[in-house]
């Protein structure tokens, strides 16, 4: 599977996207690289998550505890559960390159998270940085930017 | 007409040493109350200087739902002044931070001020040629609250014209600002960043109890912290250092006895903090150069002493909250009896390596952000007493944790960190603070109400 196609790229961006709706933790958490990070700005075009202020820069063992935690007994914040909805634009391949084993896409999106009779509704960009490891793509970086970043949210618990 | 009134007595049955009555958290009446004589009535932080650093530069905010404004005049000065032209009422300026030159303009009918509040001009001068105006109010600029103080970059103002002056309100609670600001070996800092804001469906002063309720840390928050310690557990066995993030996490899940011995104070008029002798943020690891920057700074013993202050939470009455060792202030916004904005600011040490700023926003985004597993852990338990606060049948809030009859109010004093003194101390100081500007007629008003 070197010869990653557009179509290989957009089909990577809607199955993470299913596999968060469907709330299957577990596979998602499997589509990023192990020096992997799941990045949220709050500033707009940002350039810096570590001496910026971010919602979440979060590593994979970072998300693994918001992974695990979620299925905790003593997990308060759901009782009851989350559940979340994307509806994605169809993603913008930004780059193909296989010598640099790097491929970027970019993906407009409204995201919906609703628990218990609330339901709250976000809207912002999506953007992947995928690379090929044995034979399959894997994200390096998903960098999420909502549109109004600097807004007072409640509660996010789930991910974009 | 509703329950209260602007009855001191009334609201002082509200608050006895060991418990408060719901309604001072449920009470849209006690919440209108509280933005009347609460905080008009005490210092309330309004911002940093550093986010003015030049002359025109002016920065907007709230006290207690009234839009004010804090400037930097051509002489170097910072005004805080009320954010409304005196002509229609229309705000001045509506940006978060921005510069406006040397005047204010007011963009509805071109009102003129200087940055320290004074009239500058106002157009079409024939209009007001055979009025009064010149002598009225309204031509005497920007309206002023009663009193501010800059204190070490730190902007406070008090909005009633008369009252407890910035000395006597804080007296020795400034010394946490102190050693925030003495942990830079430049002695300054600077707030760099947005602040994350975090909107919670509860009453204020449940945020603000809550920075010095040190019996829910390792029951509320065992599901993140303690997900974070058994997640590291198992990954420590494959070998690598603690990360960064670890330790933030990870002291949440202390036991009782680690914050016993961990102190707590409280100061008159409503401040106090825990963590007097240790804390849980005393054991993250040295960030390299940073302490020898300090020993040059200051000589090792003055160093050691500014850098063995571990306090945990500063609680300046009424609303906001300071992290000296993390470097960072939380401002706890009351926008109705159950709705409270949290803003969480950050501050850079000046000459300080990076990689202590780069703690300070990790922890602010890992405890304080919308996005924060910690934060909504705290969320669920203040939005479920919010709701179960409504129950009749026991109308009461306990507060009575190491309570001793005889108490000293009001006082100087230090107490076992698992205590809910600080609480007692706030709501003392509330009652302080809500009833000094109510005279007797809100009693005679009330009962001729009845």
């Amino acid at each position: 599977m070197t010869d990653i196609t557009e179509k290989d790229l957009t089909d990577f961006v809607y199955r993470e996207a299913r596999l968060l709706d469907e709330l299957r933790y577990e596979e998602w958490l499997s589509l990023y690289a192990e020096d992997a990070h799941y990045w949220m700005p709050a500033e707009w075009q940002q350039t810096d998550p570590r001496l910026q202020v971010s919602l979440m820069y979060e590593d994979i063992l970072l998300l693994r505890i918001r992974v695990e935690r979620l299925g905790g007994n003593r997990t308060y914040s759901q009782k009851p559960k989350s559940r979340a909805q994307h509806l994605l634009q169809a993603p913008q391949v930004d780059e193909i390159n296989p010598a640099e084993n790097r491929y970027r896409t970019w993906t407009s999106f409204h995201y919906a998270e609703t628990r218990g009779d609330e339901f709250t509704t976000y809207a912002g960009w999506a953007r992947h940085e995928l690379r090929v490891e044995d034979g399959a793509l894997k994200i390096v970086l998903k960098r999420v930017d909502l549109v109004n970043f600097d807004a007072p949210f409640g509660n996010i618990q789930l991910f974009m | 007409m509703s329950r209260h009134q602007a009855d001191p007595a009334l609201v002082k049955a509200l608050v006895t040493p060991e418990r408060v009555h719901r309604d001072v958290y449920t009470s849209p009446e006690i919440f209108r109350l509280e933005m009347e004589h609460l905080f008009a009535n005490t210092w309330v932080y309004v911002g940093h200087a550093s986010q003015i650093p030049n002359p025109g530069d002016y920065l907007s905010t709230e006290i207690g739902g009234q839009p004010v404004l804090a400037s930097r005049h051509k002489d170097g000065s910072i005004h805080v002044l009320r954010n409304r032209c005196p002509h229609k009422g229309t705000k001045i300026v509506s940006e978060t931070c921005g510069n406006t030159g040397f005047v204010f303009r007011c963009p509805y009918h071109a009102w003129l001020f200087r940055t320290d509040g004074s009239l500058h001009a106002i157009p079409y001068h024939r209009g007001y040629q055979d009025t009064d105006l010149m002598a009225s109010e309204a031509a005497a600029g920007l309206p002023r609250v009663g009193d501010y103080k800059v204190y070490r970059d730190f902007i406070f103002a008090r909005l009633a014209t008369d009252g407890v002056d910035f000395e006597s309100f804080f007296g020795d609670s400034l010394s946490s600002i102190d050693n925030m600001v003495d942990r830079s070996p430049a002695g300054k800092l600077v707030l760099e960043g947005a602040p994350l804001r975090y909107m919670h469906p509860c009453n204020w002063k449940m945020l603000v109890e809550n920075q010095t309720d040190t019996c829910h840390p390792m029951v509320a928050h065992e599901s993140s912290a303690g997900t974070a310690v058994s997640v590291w557990e198992r990954e420590e066995a494959k070998g690598g250092k603690k990360p960064m993030a670890v330790e933030v996490y990870a002291p949440f899940m202390a036991p009782y006895d680690f914050f016993e011995k961990m102190g707590l104070r409280v100061w008159p008029n409503g401040h106090g903090h825990t963590g007097v002798t240790t804390s849980i943020h005393a054991d993250y690891s040295a960030v390299p150069g940073y302490f020898d920057q300090m020993v040059a700074a200051y000589g090792e013993a003055r160093a050691k002493a500014i850098l063995g202050e571990n306090r945990h939470n500063t609680c300046y009455f009424p609303n906001i909250m300071v992290k000296g060792p993390i470097q960072t202030l939380r401002v706890f916004r009351p926008i109705a009896a159950d709705r409270t904005l949290v803003e969480s600011y950050t501050f850079r040490l000046v000459d300080a390596p990076d990689m202590l700023f780069e703690r300070t926003l990790m922890y602010n985004r890992l405890i304080n952000a919308p996005t924060s597993i910690v934060g909504h852990d705290d969320l669920e338990m203040y939005e479920r007493a919010q709701l179960g606060l409504h129950a009749d049948g026991y109308e009461w809030v306990n507060i009575q944790r190491l309570y001793q009859p005889g108490e000293a109010e009001d006082v100087t004093d230090v107490a076992g960190g698992t205590s809910e003194r600080q609480m007692r101390n706030q709501f003392q100081a509330w009652v302080k603070y809500m009833t000094m500007s109510m005279t007797p007629e809100g009693a005679g008003l009330r009962e001729a109400a009845e």
